[in-house]
């Protein structure tokens, strides 16, 4: 026991009403599924049952793209710029004002440390909204190309590593951009999407500009098929992201597709070596290493590859792994049974291939999906560990010589989402970021996010940008003639 | 837990460097091959160890160390042995409504205030530390800065606070650095030296890294961010780059060497941050009052205050904290 044991800092859950089931949001009202069946939701720290939700059926789906259309039409297309700007920035204060009561619920539906829903997703969901409501009535000064114009409707398809964020992500730009959106959460954390029904209700939002519809897979494809969509917005798996291409392939629905990611965090032997450790900790170990850009393969340069393992696991030993609620936490629980059997299955898969596990060794609470932060060394870029998403807090350390090598095994990857570049050296940063096929490129730093910065992959890690100005692109359609009403917010008699 | 055996610095800074003669080309050498920090980097950290919520039982274990880490500090120009007699008595009784309140680390004075403090603590195990060196500047010559050490040393000071001479430093004469404090390492004979950076001077955490080697490597048993005269004083990211040199220091040559953040830290729940940087940067070993110190006055009371409020439940009040260092103003 070391002198210094922290106390228990839990933070309250009495901020937050669960209801013990919810409905479908459609055209601005809860209202009962037709058909599908219920399913629960729980918290993944303690697999209590936390509510229960509806599963959205097609019909279901039709209702709430009818909605969407109808809200299209009549309201959210025709409104000016300036006051959809109006009901984003609303959006964005309310959920900076109830920014706890939506962190508590994040953490205890998805399990990320309360630390992470409070320091991260909350900020960052809200800034998300400031930043695009902004944007509402500049689109002509966009340089989005002549006459900006919304898609229509957006189905929208969220992940559950970042359930709010994700949210954000998707709706702030249809919004400002004036589409209107049919979204779905994912399974196994629906909460934070349903309490956000309540946030379009205090903003007044026009009902049917968002809706929210429940469900898995069977609703997902029912929202790609759709005919009444337009758009498609998915972050998720590659694997349901092939899906979703080949459902569209020669429909007139267009997609943006943020898949999944294999990342190279590369150290150079000139490495600021303390902050690389925390841009390590920090790729793989935030969130539970469930974030499609973590930094899970480290590219470490040979020559200070001991003295990088001796100072990683030192510092992993630090690490305050339990429940998700105390302030003192940094990671927390796997967010559901599925993906800890998928991680454990890849653990062992890579304990077969010859690379030697480490873990901390700490202990683990006895219910609920844990799995302890583990590097794996002695990795080659033939295992499957080197290769496949494992998308939970597992590394795989790899070594290097040269530049061009490190840029060589970042590179052999089906994915491109993002990389990591630590050097003092300037010039080389520049360098290596050319060479990198990876959306995002972090210098001396990792998992940095920022509404003005877009973010999105190559190759298989999927196609558009999310955020900045980039992302607006995804969200208008340009050229034709200007039509009254179907402006993007510019001032009425502006030259065209 | 002894503090380094005599050794000559010079001879162990050759075998550390593998050169057979010290020179500044083989300190500049060692000094610039190690690892950079990152500004951004370091300070998140920082921010992020900040965030640690500390309550309960942990809190009043906190408070009470930290009360046992303070050197107990005056440092004033209108210094009298009245003042100085005064801070000792705080520093034997810090709270006289509760006398399980532990007592500082030490009481930090000018050397000519050595004697009179020495005498106002008799025999309650409070250390005394003088400043020296021609403190706070250090613009002195190396026989001036040595008599200034003898003197306080004769008068009974059990430890040092010497500054290094930043002019040098910033220069890139690090052989002069590294002299001046062996030189004034073997002029405290028993007393523990503390080797004050001046980081506010020296403004980038490369060069503090830098400093930090060159203090332990010059034999320092403590290094020390600032006088307290100079702005930005102890910062926690500032004080982090040093916990991670005496780190990195005990792991390369197995002698462990203690860190002081002194200037600027007034309140519990700032000294709370560092105890946690302490404890989760260098390590519980650390987390002891021979190996880890606050310079501060005014952070006391605001200790005190906390541990009345833990135990009462409510808060005091300013008047019910004795004071021995009011403003003169």
């Amino acid at each position: 026991m070391t002198p210094f044991e922290y106390a228990p800092a839990p933070e309250s859950r009495a901020v937050v009403d669960i209801a013990s089931s919810y409905g479908l949001y459609i055209g601005g009202k809860f209202v009962e599924a037709t058909g599908g069946a219920p399913f629960k939701t729980v918290n993944p720290a303690t697999e209590e049952v936390l509510a229960e939700v509806s599963e959205a059926s097609a019909d279901d789906v039709d209702a709430a793209v009818n909605a969407a259309r109808t809200a299209y039409t009549r309201v959210w297309s025709r409104m000016s710029g300036a006051d959809r700007g109006k009901y984003l920035f609303r959006i964005a204060r309310i959920l900076q004002e109830r920014a706890r009561e939506f962190a508590v619920l994040e953490t205890l539906d998805n399990g990320k440390p309360i630390k992470e829903a409070r320091d991260v997703d909350l900020p960052l969901a809200a800034a998300h909204f400031f930043y695009h409501a902004g944007w509402a009535d500049k689109l002509d000064h966009a340089s989005l190309g002549p006459n900006p114009r919304p898609l229509g409707v957006v189905g929208q398809i969220v992940p559950w590593n970042f359930p709010l964020l994700m949210l954000a992500w998707k709706i702030a730009p249809a919004l400002a951009c004036g589409n209107t959106v049919v979204l779905k959460p994912a399974e196994t954390t629906p909460l934070t999407a349903l309490l956000f029904a309540s946030v379009c209700e205090q903003a007044e939002l026009p009902p049917g500009v968002v809706n929210i519809v429940t469900g898995a897979g069977a609703t997902g494809q029912a929202i790609v098929d759709h005919p009444g969509i337009d758009k498609l917005a998915f972050t998720g798996s590659t694997a349901v992201g092939k899906m979703i291409a080949r459902s569209i392939a020669g429909t007139r629905k267009k997609a943006t597709l943020e898949l999944g990611g294999k990342a190279a965090n590369i150290i150079f032997d000139d490495a600021p070596i303390d902050q690389a450790v925390e841009g390590i900790v920090n790729g793989i170990f935030f969130n539970q290493g469930h974030v499609c850009c973590a930094g899970s393969r480290i590219l470490v340069q040979e020559s200070i590859a001991d003295e990088l393992d001796s100072r990683l696991k030192r510092r992993l030993a630090t690490l305050r792994v339990g429940d998700p609620m105390d302030k003192n936490t940094d990671v927390g629980a796997i967010n559901s049974r599925k993906q800890l059997d998928r991680i454990e299955e890849m653990v062992a898969v890579g304990e077969a291939e010859g690379a030697q596990r480490w873990d901390s060794g700490c202990e683990l609470p006895t219910n609920g999906f844990w799995f302890r932060p583990t590097v794996f060394s002695g990795v080659s870029q033939t295992h499957r560990i080197a290769q496949e998403e494992i998308f939970g807090p597992v590394v795989s350390v790899l070594t290097f010589r040269t530049p061009a090598e490190a840029v060589a095994k970042a590179n052999n990857t089906p994915y491109g989402l993002s990389a990591g570049v630590w050097t003092e050296k300037g010039s080389r940063i520049l360098w290596m970021a050319d060479q990198l096929r990876a959306g995002v490129v972090w210098a001396n730093t990792f998992n940095k996010f920022d509404p003005t910065s877009p973010f999105g992959g190559y190759k298989e890690s999927g196609y558009g940008r999310e955020g900045g100005r980039h992302g607006l692109e995804a969200y208008v359609t340009t050229g034709g003639p200007t039509r009254a009403g179907q402006r993007s917010g510019a001032t009425e008699g502006s030259a065209k | 837990m002894s503090t380094a055996t005599v050794v000559d610095p010079t001879e162990r800074a050759r075998e550390l460097l593998g050169v057979s003669r010290l020179t500044n080309r083989a300190l500049t050498g060692w000094l610039h091959g190690l690892p950079g920090v990152d500004q951004v980097g370091c300070e998140a950290r920082a921010a992020a160890l900040g965030t640690r919520s500390i309550k309960t039982t942990s809190k009043a274990w906190a408070i009470d160390t930290a009360i046992s880490m303070i050197d107990l500090t005056t440092l004033e120009g209108a210094d009298t042995r009245g003042k100085v007699r005064g801070l000792a008595a705080k520093a034997r009784v810090p709270d006289p409504s509760d006398m399980t309140t532990p007592h500082p680390a030490a009481v930090c004075v000018y050397g000519d205030m050595v004697a009179t403090a020495k005498e106002a603590l008799g025999a309650s195990g409070i250390k005394v530390a003088a400043v020296a060196t021609a403190f706070p500047s250090g613009r002195a010559s190396l026989p001036v800065k040595l008599a200034d050490v003898a003197d306080a040393v004769d008068a009974g000071a059990d430890e040092i606070d010497m500054v290094i001479d930043r002019g040098a430093f910033l220069a890139g004469d690090y052989l002069t650095v590294f002299s001046q404090i062996a030189a004034v390492k073997a002029a405290c004979g028993g007393a523990r030296l503390k080797v004050i950076l001046e980081t506010g001077e020296l403004v980038t955490y490369d060069n503090v890294r830098r400093a930090s080697w060159l203090s332990m490597l010059a034999g320092g048993d403590f290094i020390k961010t600032s006088t307290g005269k100079i702005s930005p004083a102890a910062t926690l990211p500032v004080t982090l780059v040093m916990l991670e040199a005496v780190r990195d220091w005990r792991e390369s040559t197995g002698e462990q060497v203690g860190v002081k953040p002194a200037g600027g830290i007034r309140t519990s729940k700032d000294a709370i941050k560092f105890l946690v940087a302490v404890n989760e940067v260098a390590g519980e070993e650390w987390l002891d009052n021979h190996w880890f110190r606050f310079g501060a006055s005014s952070l006391l009371n605001d200790l005190i205050l906390q541990r009345q409020r833990m135990r009462t439940g409510a808060y005091s009040g300013g008047d019910y904290v004795a004071d021995d260092s009011p403003s003169l103003y």
